[in-house]
């Protein structure tokens, strides 16, 4: 399968990864690779077969609605790239 | 004593021949000199890990000594520890430094072990031959040229190269067992669940699994009695009694039924691995068990699968790295969308921005079903083969790898050649069972050779036991590449 640059561009800014032209093309012809090997499996006939998204067919625990983190503002805070009074610093997105 | 088991350390410690400290202090010398070749280490911290040897000393002394207590072990730095910068292979976090411990990181602290060093790794886990990761390739110590397997390259090689007693690794797809097979060492792979994933870096939460590399099937027992363990705070931790994982090392192997698959030695095996592989046999063969050619038809799928199902996992899961909260940060962005955009296309490297391609390519509209969805399908009839093959043998045995380690650069930049060295491993995380990897011999090349053994689920204790009835009768696991 082969995958165009209106594609590849597409996925990048879904995925949020600034590309430049030249990136795009190399992008383009690796994935389109990567796509032919993944096509071998669309010749499997998979009808009735359940979908498997885990290794253990398990129910989701619950636990109790209660509090059980505590406060750590100050020490997540301290590896963050910008904050100020306890918030963290983006460029603004609400005039 | 660089060359001494876990359980011999850990004898020679309670009886007071060595002390903490100077078992650390030895293998901190041995990093000082070796880890400028092998780049096995991303970061050590000497201070801290004398620190806690030291405290080890003072549990030894009062005679409150557990297992491993006061034994230097290297931690993947895919495992937050508290104080300790963690990376994960990646400059979007080269200067993150972990705000607390991962499980894995706590249960070796209780037990009284040192944190010897973080291990390099391939980025986020992506990669076969730890030449995806920011702070540089890992070399092997069978020789310098070539790579030690990924992603959990720089615990390999610090193990092989007796710089350290033993490390964890994790594996997503092989990450454990294949640069185990290229290093000459040992390491597990245990069923999923087994092992906590809380504050292990995620990379594909319904694969990575946590394990040890070590030097012997034994010392990887020992490990795994003190990382595994139910932890509320991993959602897929499984509620199980706690196990002793060396209960059965000493029994013996009359009647056990080793399964062959036949699409394990099929095209694209080298042929000195197989040669080891089929030698390996003939030893268990002397050692009482049955070999039974089995079949696991879907294997050659196994690749396309999980290279739909690891990469929509990982774009979700790296998600998170936005510049925001924590990790690296644009220095020049225009708005917040530029911000992101520059942030992770500078910090994330080239394989993991191409994984996270596939990953958001194949969960966008219009190709959920065809892929995922199919995958995921395909996915179950995976695992139900293994379930099929398991009604006729008790473990299953196979060669790790297709090759012993190729050289730096050698894969180029093909990513489909690098994807298919883990066709032998890749099936056994989208089951779910636990997997291992010994060494059994060495190549054309003088390089080492891996036999893989799967077991059925929650089977360890019997692999290991496979594994060390083996290592009783041969000495591969005891060559030292120095």
């Amino acid at each position: 399968m082969s995958l165009s640059t209106a594609d590849v561009q597409k996925v990048a800014r879904l995925a949020r990864l600034a590309m430049n032209n030249t990136e795009i093309e190399a992008a383009r012809s690796q994935l389109s690779g990567i796509f032919e090997l993944i096509a071998e499996m669309q010749a499997v006939d998979t009808t009735d077969i359940a979908p498997m998204s885990h290794a253990q067919d398990l129910s989701q625990r619950l636990r109790a609605d209660n509090v059980t983190e505590t406060n750590q503002r100050e020490l997540f805070q301290s590896i963050a790239p910008q904050v100020e009074s306890g918030l963290y610093l983006v460029p603004q997105v609400i005039e | 004593m660089i060359n001494a088991t876990l359980k011999q350390l850990g004898v020679a410690l309670r009886a007071k021949q060595i002390s903490s400290v100077e078992l650390t202090q030895l293998y901190l010398d041995r990093i000082a000199t070796h880890n400028p070749v092998y780049n096995a280490y991303i970061t050590v911290n000497a201070k801290t890990s004398l620190a806690q040897a030291a405290a080890a000393d003072t549990l030894l002394a009062a005679g409150d000594a557990q297992a491993l207590t006061g034994i230097p072990i290297a931690q993947k730095d895919i495992f937050c520890a508290q104080g300790w910068r963690t990376t994960c292979g990646s400059k979007m976090l080269a200067d993150f430094i972990a705000p607390y411990d991962a499980h894995v990181i706590e249960q070796f602290n209780r037990a009284g072990a040192v944190n010897l060093g973080k291990t390099n790794m391939d980025e986020f886990a992506m990669g076969s031959s730890n030449e995806t990761s920011y702070f540089g390739p890992v070399r092997n110590p069978w020789n310098p040229k070539a790579v030690p397997g990924g992603s959990s390259g720089g615990a390999a090689s610090a193990v092989a190269a007796r710089l350290c007693a033993a490390a964890t690794g994790t594996d997503t797809g092989g990450s454990i067992r294949q640069p185990a097979a290229l290093c000459g060492i040992s390491g597990i792979k245990p069923t999923y669940g087994t092992v906590s994933r809380y504050g292990m870096i995620a990379f594909a939460s319904s694969l990575d699994q946590a394990g040890p590399m070590a030097r012997s099937a034994e010392d990887c027992a020992l490990m795994l009695n003190v990382m595994t363990g139910f932890d509320e705070r991993d959602s897929t931790s499984l509620q199980r009694d706690k196990e002793d994982y060396t209960r059965d090392l000493n029994k013996p192997l009359t009647g056990l039924r080793i399964g062959l698959p036949k699409e394990f030695f099929a095209e694209g095996l080298s042929a000195d691995v197989g040669s080891r592989v089929a030698e390996a046999l003939a030893e268990y063969r002397k050692l009482g068990a049955t070999l039974v050619e089995i079949s696991l038809p879907n294997t050659r799928l196994a690749v396309p699968v999980y290279y739909v199902l690891a990469p929509a996992e990982a774009s979700s899961n790296l998600s998170r790295f936005d510049g925001v909260r924590y990790g690296y940060r644009a220095p020049e962005y225009t708005d917040l969308a530029d911000m992101y955009e520059k942030s992770r296309a500078q910090g994330f490297g080239e394989e993991v921005k191409r994984r996270i391609m596939i990953g958001t390519y194949v969960l966008s509209h219009g190709y959920y079903d065809a892929y995922y969805l199919q995958a995921q399908k395909i996915r179950r009839l995976i695992a139900q083969d293994f379930t099929d093959a398991f009604e006729q043998c008790d473990v299953i045995m196979g060669p790790t790898s297709p090759s012993t380690a190729f050289n730096l650069g050698e894969k180029g930049d093909d990513p489909v050649q690098m994807y298919l060295s883990d066709i032998y491993t890749i099936a056994v995380n989208l089951a779910g069972l636990p997997g291992m990897s010994i060494p059994c011999g060495f190549g054309d090349n003088t390089m080492p050779v891996g036999l893989q053994i799967i077991g059925n689920y929650f089977d360890e204790a019997r692999m290991l036991n496979v594994a060390h009835q083996y290592q009783l009768a041969t000495d591969w696991h005891s060559r030292a590449p120095l």
